[in-house]
């Protein structure tokens, strides 16, 4: 008994259908080719030299005192960032799905604090928490007389990070919180539990896989962190940091690779853990969706100290963001509280402001588009199609969620400069735009492509099924049936993948070439020449553009959202 | 309507799959056999997970078998994708696109075809009153009641007027009325088209009503194929006796046998019967299968019985009596000017000659 034939006559099948055997086929290069390939180049720069398989430059790497630091500075750093998020995400999330909170300002705030960290650049809250408790801070200097507070290092990094990703998490939470029944906790309490204990014995051992895969999620976003170590570290140096320090202030091009293989060893195997294990785990122990709704906490001494921790924290966030677009307003920061717009003014006539965000502009406009469509491929044939190499496609678009974006960069410099494997080939795309947008390409495809996945598990397969029984051929099927079904995935995976590309900023830095001016990169540059000034009149009107092109996405998703006739293709 | 009505051939095909848990290939359909003939009602029956669906869709093209051919009339389908078989589909779900208007829905198979926009808007409108739905083109799919997606989905694929029509269960979402209507809806739309279909039901009812042929199926194994008379009175098995209409079995032992004409000894009576399988040769232990309709119990008949169960039910008197040491079961229709047993009365059970078929014991037990 085989299942040979079947196998067989499936792949005759699938041949017969150019557009997708051609679709599959450009699929797997560009995986290969811009995902498999720089890592495969790393692992083999740091482990051959011309000598042959070496393990010296690893041991060199290791020898150096600065990296062991390192190394260990962004375990503790990721640990605390990850337990911290988690936390605060829990307690939002709880507070948001169990405590009779009904007003405007708590639920403005909420949607807020989860939007924030999605629409701003990485960095901002660093610059923020640099103004307000700086040596120049505001609240330091000037409201508590601190003059030399050291913001920088170990406390700044968690800070900032712990407030960039608990968001993260709060949605996560919100997610599970939501699909408990709540009968499984009144049952308890009926038999005369306390709020503590039903907390304790009955919600929290049901996300519990749930928490260690918020902390995981965290911890590989903190580790992989690249912007915000580089302005709030110092000289408190993270794996991320130091692979940029060696490969632009050391030139040790090895040195960095071995560096980045450490790097990317510690996020894939705690990103193995997070996938294979925990995620599939924190979800299998909730049975679906809760069957009603669940009678909100109204008393008032759990009510209000919960509430006032959260509005907190809440207050505290935005007041960090607002500190941005004043930063650019004050004529110095920390001195003359005067307004002014001079530092709008000069980001355009000094600082080639104009053509920053043009080269920004355009690359992320180039790049969301493919994104998007790339995913939404990726997703159908992983979630509708059956053939030998879709498990290579997941597994590698996937990959790419665990790949730091300062191995990546470090990856394309070392596999792409020379041409592929220094032969050359294909050498004329390192330096130009299009190597910055397939970086932009990559780096927001797994998003997409979770998106994708999630939306695409939903649709009925006998409805594609339908389709090309009616005698539509693959593309077909996908251009009239799949797409406009999941149109509203496809539009919040081309803004997401657009926001992502104009905020980035850890590969990019790396492979930019004075022919394109970035943004981010300008931004970073400010920063660290402490023009804080310039740097926030920059950070501001990027903020603008992405909160513009998430609100655009919000229109058009109301106005044009699923389930209408599809007349505009028609004629 | 249909350009040339298509039947459908199946040559020896079998379909392997692996059983998720256990990791092991089981034969979801194996070696079947089956000839439909052009332009005929063929029903699929059976228990859930024998294979039906597994049928459908290799005919469908969705599936690929792991032995065997399938053919659309002459022209061997194996290697063509779904697109390219003269087959359409209705699916269990509908399966309607949720985007689309009706219309748009009906519309779709034609425009893939690149008819011309007046010649499909005319073939969309006749279909439409064919199922029912005129002037409710503009609905959108989500506005319609389950008959009414029903019938789109029916229209959709009558439209492009296929070789073959497979319906899988499709109407098993409707409530038991509205199933009477649009199963004799069906029916009679098939007819007047003129198209062969092929349909997936476990509803046994469904079945007899609708088919010019029955295939039935176990666990993968074609169990037997007939036209509805057929699989009743003369099933081929005890399986088939069994999930056809309910079936009383008696073991017995052939002792005479001229054509299909026989004598059978049961607890010591010897019947005679009329209907005896080509596989019982005299000398064989064999089942009588007596349906619980085609029995009485009387004064005098056939087999002495004891009344364990008398139960009046309206339109019949059920009973339950042992022959021996079986329970035979008795429905009695019509009971008001019978004469009616009690529990612990002596009484026989009566039959004629024609009531009874004979098979040969299978050694399963499924009585
Ligand atoms: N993709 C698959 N992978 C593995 N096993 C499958 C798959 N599809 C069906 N099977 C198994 O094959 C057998 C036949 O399935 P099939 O769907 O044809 O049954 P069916 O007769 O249509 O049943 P039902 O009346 O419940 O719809 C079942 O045991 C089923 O579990
Ligand atoms: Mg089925």
């Amino acid at each position: 008994m085989a299942r040979s034939r079947s196998a067989e006559l499936d792949r005759k099948k699938l041949f017969a259908d150019p557009i997708l055997i051609g679709t599959i086929v450009v699929l797997i290069a560009f995986l290969t080719l811009f995902i498999l390939y720089p890592l495969a180049v790393l692992m083999v720069d740091s482990f051959i030299t011309e000598e042959g398989p070496t393990l010296s430059i690893f041991q060199r790497v290791l020898a150096m005192p600065n990296f062991r630091t390192a190394i260990a500075n962004t375990l503790k750093v990721g640990f605390l960032v990850g337990v911290l998020s988690t936390l605060v995400g829990l307690l939002f999330a709880y507070v948001e799905e169990y405590v009779q909170l009904k007003t405007k300002v708590m639920d403005g705030l909420f949607k807020v604090v989860s939007m924030l960290p999605v629409v701003s650049p990485p960095f901002v809250l660093s610059l923020s928490v640099i103004m307000l408790f700086g040596r120049a801070g505001i609240i330091t200097r000037h409201l508590l007389g601190i003059p030399d507070n050291n913001v920088y290092g170990f406390w700044g990094i968690t800070l900032v990070q712990t407030l960039t990703f608990f968001p993260v998490c709060y949605m996560m939470f919100k997610g599970l919180l939501k699909n408990i029944d709540p009968s499984l906790e009144e049952a308890a309490r009926d038999m005369g539990a306390s709020r503590w204990k039903v907390f304790t014995s009955v919600t929290f051992p049901l996300i519990l896989p749930g928490l260690g895969n918020a902390f995981l999620v965290t911890f590989i976003e903190s580790i992989a962190d690249f912007a915000n170590p580089m302005i709030i570290g110092g000289s408190y140096d993270t794996l991320a940091t130091s692979i940029y320090l060696q490969i632009t202030g050391a030139y040790d091009k090895d040195g960095a690779a071995a560096m980045a293989v450490v790097l990317l060893v510690i996020t894939l195997i705690m990103f193995v853990v997070q996938k294979y294990v925990l995620e599939a785990r924190s979800t299998a122990t909730l049975t679906g969706k809760a069957s009603r709704a669940r009678m909100l906490i109204t008393d008032n001494s759990v009510r209000i100290p919960l509430a006032t921790i959260c509005l907190l924290i809440a207050i505290f966030v935005v007041g960090m963001y607002i500190c941005v677009p004043f930063g650019a307003l004050f004529k110095t920061w920390g001195r003359d509280f005067t307004l002014t717009t001079k530092w709008f003014e000069q980001i355009f006539t000094r600082q080639q402001g104009f053509k920053a965000f043009q080269d920004s502009f355009i690359l992320s406009l180039i790049a969301s588009p493919i994104t998007a469509l790339l995913s939404m491929i990726i997703s159908y044939l992983v979630v509708k199609r059956n053939f030998k190499s879709k498990g290579f496609i997941e597994a590698v678009s996937m990959l790419a969620m665990a790949v730091p974006g300062t191995v990546l960069g470090v990856g394309y410099i070392r596999g792409f400069s020379g041409g592929l494997f220094g032969s050359g080939i294909l050498q004329g795309l390192y330096g130009t735009g299009i190597i910055l947008v397939i970086v932009f390409i990559v780096r927001s495809l797994p998003t997409g492509t979770r998106s994708g996945i999630s939306a695409l598990r939903q649709i009925d397969k006998s409805i594609e099924e339908s389709a090309y029984d009616m005698g539509a051929n693959s593309f077909e099927v996908f251009m009239t049936v799949t797409l406009p079904l999941i149109k509203d995935s496809f539009l919040s995976g081309l803004v997401t993948a657009f926001v992502r590309s104009i905020t980035a900023i850890s590969a990019i830095i790396l492979l930019v070439t004075p022919r394109y001016l970035l943004i981010t990169v300008r931004i970073n540059e400010l920063a660290e020449k402490g023009a804080y000034g310039s740097a926030c009149a920059f950070a501001t009107i990027l903020i603008i553009i992405t909160y513009g092109a998430v609100l655009l996405m919000n229109f058009f998703i109301k106005r044009f959202g699923t389930s209408r006739a599809f007349v505009e293709e028609e004629d | 309507m249909a350009t040339e009505q298509k039947g459908v051939r199946l040559e020896h095909v079998s379909k392997i799959y692996q059983d998720p848990k256990t990791k092991k290939d089981f034969y979801a359909v194996h070696d079947a056999n089956v000839n439909i003939e052009p332009g005929s009602f063929v029903t699929l029956l059976g228990p859930s997970g024998c294979g039906k669906t597994t049928i459908l869709r290799m005919i469908a093209g969705f599936e690929s078998p792991d032995e065997g051919e399938i053919y659309l009339g002459d022209e061997p389908i194996n290697e063509l994708t779904p697109n390219k078989r003269d087959t359409a589909m209705v699916f269990q779900s509908y399966a309607l696109l949720p985007h689309y208007n009706i219309f748009d829905n009906v519309a779709y198979g034609l425009k893939l075809r690149n008819m011309d926009k007046e010649i499909i808007r005319e073939k969309v409108i006749r279909i439409l009153g064919l199922v029912g739905l005129e002037g409710m083109e503009a609905r959108m799919t989500n506005q319609l009641s389950g008959g009414q997606q029903q019938r789109v989905a029916l229209a959709r694929a009558l439209v492009i007027e296929p070789g073959v029509l497979l319906f899988d269960e499709p109407l098993s979402n409707l409530d038991a009325k509205l199933r009477v209507d649009m199963r004799n809806e069906i029916r009679r739309i098939q007819q007047e088209a003129g198209i062969t279909a092929i349909y997936v039901t476990h509803d046994q009812s469904e079945a007899m009503a609708m088919s010019d042929e029955i295939i039935i199926m176990k666990k993968g194994l074609v169990a037997q194929i007939g036209d509805p008379h057929t699989v009743y009175y003369k099933p081929a098995d005890e399986f088939v006796a069994d999930f056809i209409g309910e079936s009383n079995f008696l073991r017995g032992n052939l002792t005479a046998k001229d054509g299909a004409s026989g004598v059978v000894t049961v607890e010591g009576n010897s019947i005679e019967v009329s209907s005896v399988d080509d596989d019982v040769s005299v000398g064989d232990t064999c089942s009588l299968v007596l349906r619980p309709e085609a029995a009485v119990l009387a004064d005098e008949g056939v087999l002495p019985a004891k009344v364990i169960l008398s139960r009046f039910m309206g339109h019949y008197q059920n009973y339950h009596v042992m022959v021996g040491d079986t329970l035979i079961k008795i429905t009695d229709f019509n009971p008001k000017n019978h004469k009616i047993y009690d529990v612990g009365d002596d009484a026989f059970v009566a039959f004629t000659k024609d009531d009874v078929h004979i098979l040969p014991t299978t050694g399963e037990k499924t009585a």
